[in-house]
């Protein structure tokens, strides 16, 4: 929606609001009922673009105040430079507290094996990484970007989403979510997981992050860069944590990136989307949906993000 | 281009994710890489089980049911969608109150093999019990009743009885097949005598929410008090209109407090605004130095406030799989608002095939009950019939936290009814 609409609804109150409007006044509502019923809570940062919005919402939702939590960040170590970079920048923008915790120390303090392989990913061991910062600080609450749309055991996960101490999700003890009310009592040793923006697409958020202005780190835009082809035809950009053999084929290609997890599962898809506007309309013309075109870690068994979440992942 | 947020409800064999399946392929919402996980599950006859897009969880597949409620999502050039599956079973009538809690249509399917059941019954009478005011009948599975006409017409009239002896809104019958996909999004050949909208074309012209219309209800969520040498003395009150229309200069009165003031400013994302509406999220400053705090209802102050009470009448929808019986302590959340509260009576049992009242002397788990309810705190609360937001609660186990059960107002008696007077004493929780 454009400025010029929403002065228009401000001054006939119209009675129907765009649908961003609605997906918006909904995640923030949830980030209020966080700051409202808990001590402890964070935001996980990742320096993607789902934690970005969710930093643009909690600015809506808190100021003029500070944001009523810190921004946490796991570094798996295996990070792109520039969503480091991003990230230093608008913590320091924003004046608020960042937390980062590394995945390298935790390897190193409970003696976890390094993953192997010739795409070594740290992506499994960062639910360690996570447990331990929730310990530290104690927190009771953890906002974090995922999307229901993203895969289908998310697909059925609760707004406020209820973990024992080891992080771990039942699905079949969730408890019911109510009209927009939401339950975050917890026992001692339990933490809730928060799901602001559960009812986005991916289309929500770049329309979202279009309409809002809002600056994204340069990867998620089309750039040339190094990549090996992987046997799926996907590409990876190349960096010193790969462990490559003289069979692997390397290209330079016109890509972007559709979600910034770790750079070693991470893929880049090809495009040269300049703009944000770009990407919309490559979304609308894409027939890959997010996870299945980027992750390669999903792929290895269907029940794959079923699993990881019953362990603790996000 | 707005939202509209649908139900759908029918007996483990109507198709029900058959129907969503469809929904998503005819509407290109399925991409590619999702169809070939499909593809990799289904070798037998060569089709795509697209009820395979929504049964997702691994015990489910075990189980070839869906167990809990699940969200999917699509988009038209008209309008977005959020889908809430809810599962058909006798058992998980939790499930159906929870999904049925957030929608503004039910979907009502049917086999035209079996017509109107008495799941059809059951579903649709706790989907208008949740104030739903559209419904659409979907009889599905044409194709194997040779998109018979009478077979639809009799089912179609079956069904307007049962609304018509309930008193519940009328519904939109569509015929369908969703296993061929014939009219769920594109109108089809095989059902030439039908001249009314395909499934998706009704779901993009029904109406959407529309709570700007109710009355105008706000409840705290959260200070915001930012104590800097800019601000000092800022008090801000965040959270979101949750009916009708707010504008700068409305004398409203603080509940339970009842303490009254005036708007001097309604802020949206940090820009002064002169009117704001619900379901907009903002940020309420009052221009005395009165005491608010989180829960605290404002209103308007007159003959649109909502009713203050510490003893309701409402109709439980009971989750949890121990019993209640009269007597039995726990807390109420209101929304932003939390009070101790008990069960004093539960004064009958609902039988949601008849709406018939039954004695029981206790509810178990996916029973609805009628009962009284007493708090220890005030709360602002409507009637749900007037007000689905302020009129609703649910009930929590003081210990484990857990959701105990979903609350409807039905009556409350009101603490007191002329103003201004002293606010009543609160309990200490």
């Amino acid at each position: 929606m454009t400025d010029n609409n929403r002065t228009e609804i401000q001054t006939t109150m119209s009675t129907t609001f765009d649908y961003l409007d609605r997906l918006e006044a909904e995640a923030i509502h949830i980030l209020r009922e966080v700051a409202g019923q808990f001590e402890r809570p964070a935001l996980l940062f990742s320096g993607g673009k789902d934690s970005i919005v969710l930093t643009r919402l909690a600015e809506k939702a808190f100021r003029p105040g500070r944001f009523p939590f810190p921004l946490v960040h796991v570094d798996t170590g295996h990070n792109f430079p520039e969503v480091l970079q991003y990230r230093d920048e608008l913590a320091a923008r924003l004046g608020e507290k960042l937390v980062v915790r590394k995945v390298e120390d935790t390897i190193k303090r409970q003696r976890l094996r390094e993953p192997g392989g010739k795409y070594p990913s740290r992506n499994p061991l960062q639910t360690y990484t996570l447990l331990e910062v929730i310990e530290e600080f104690e927190f009771d609450a953890c906002i974090g970007g995922a999307r229901r749309d993203e895969e289908k055991a998310r697909a059925k996960e609760r707004i406020f989403s209820v973990r024992d101490e080891f992080g771990q999700w039942d699905p079949k003890r969730q408890r019911p979510e109510l009209w927009n009310i939401y339950n975050g009592r917890i026992q001692k040793g339990e933490n809730v997981r928060v799901f602001p923006i559960s009812n986005w697409t991916e289309l929500d958020v770049w329309r979202y992050i279009q309409r809002e202005n809002i600056p994204l780190p340069d990867i998620y835009f089309g750039h040339e860069r190094t990549c090996v082809v992987l046997p799926s035809g996907q590409l990876l950009g190349l960096t010193e944590h790969l462990q490559l053999d003289e069979e692997d084929e390397i290209v330079t290609r016109q890509v972007r990136f559709r979600t910034v997890g770790d750079s070693t599962c991470t893929a880049a898809v090809e495009s040269d989307a300049r703009t944000v506007e770009d990407i919309i309309q490559d979304l609308l013309l894409a027939k890959v949906s997010e996870r299945g075109a980027t992750r390669l870690d999903d792929n290895i068994s269907e029940a794959g993000m079923e699993d990881r979440k019953r362990n603790g992942y996000f | 281009m707005d939202l509209l947020r649908f139900i759908t409800c029918g007996s483990v064999d109507d198709g029900k994710s058959t129907l969503i399946g469809r929904l998503l392929y005819d509407s290109e919402s399925v991409s590619l890489d999702v169809l070939a996980a499909l593809e990799k599950r289904q070798a037998s006859n060569g089709t795509v089980d697209l009820a395979l897009l929504t049964d997702g969880l691994r015990a489910e597949r075990e189980q070839g049911i869906t167990i809990d409620v699940a969200y999917k999502y699509f988009t038209t050039p008209r309008r977005k969608f959020i889908i809430t599956d809810a599962p058909g079973h006798v058992q998980y009538t939790r499930n159906m109150v929870t999904g049925a809690s957030n929608a503004d249509l039910a979907i009502v399917l049917v086999d035209a093999r079996q017509g109107v059941i008495e799941q059809t019954r059951r579903h649709t009478l706790i989907a208008a019990l949740l104030g739903i005011r559209h419904f659409v009948l979907a009889v599905n599975k044409m194709d194997l009743v040779n998109y018979d006409e009478a077979v639809f017409a009799r089912i179609a009239t079956d069904y307007a009885e049962l609304t018509n002896h309930f008193n519940l809104p009328a519904a939109t019958a569509i015929p369908l097949s969703a296993l061929q996909g014939d009219n769920v999004v594109k109108p089809s050949q095989h059902l030439p005598w039908y001249t009314g909208p395909s499934l998706l074309q009704h779901l993009e012209s029904v109406p959407g929410a529309q709570e700007t219309e109710a009355a105008p209800r706000f409840q705290v969520q959260y200070v915001i008090r930012p104590q800097t040498p800019e601000l000092p003395d800022y008090r801000g009150y965040a959270g979101q209109i949750l009916s009708g229309q707010y504008r700068r200069g409305q004398r409203v009165r603080v509940l339970p407090s009842g303490l009254e003031s005036e708007i001097e400013a309604i802020e949206v994302n940090q820009q002064e605004v002169e009117t704001a509406a619900a379901p907009q999220a903002v940020v309420i400053r009052l221009r005395d130095d009165v005491d608010v705090s989180r829960g605290d209802a404002l209103v308007p102050a007159g003959p649109e406030e909502p009713t203050l009470t510490r003893e309701l009448e409402a109709t439980l929808c009971w989750m949890s799989e121990q019993p209640l019986w009269p007597g039995r302590k726990l807390l109420v959340q209101h929304h932003s608002a939390l009070s101790k509260a008990a069960v004093s009576a539960i004064l009958y049992k609902v039988n949601v095939q008849t709406f018939a009242r039954v004695h029981t002397e206790q509810a178990q788990l996916n029973d609805i009950v009628r009962v009284r309810l007493k708090t220890a705190l005030p709360l602002a609360v409507d009637l749900y019939a007037d007000n689905r937001t302020t009129g609703s609660f649910i009930l929590v186990d003081e210990l484990t936290g857990d959701t105990l059960a979903a609350g409807l107002v039905e009556a409350a008696n009101s603490e007191y009814f002329t103003a201004p007077v002293a606010p009543p004493v609160a309990f200490s929780i």
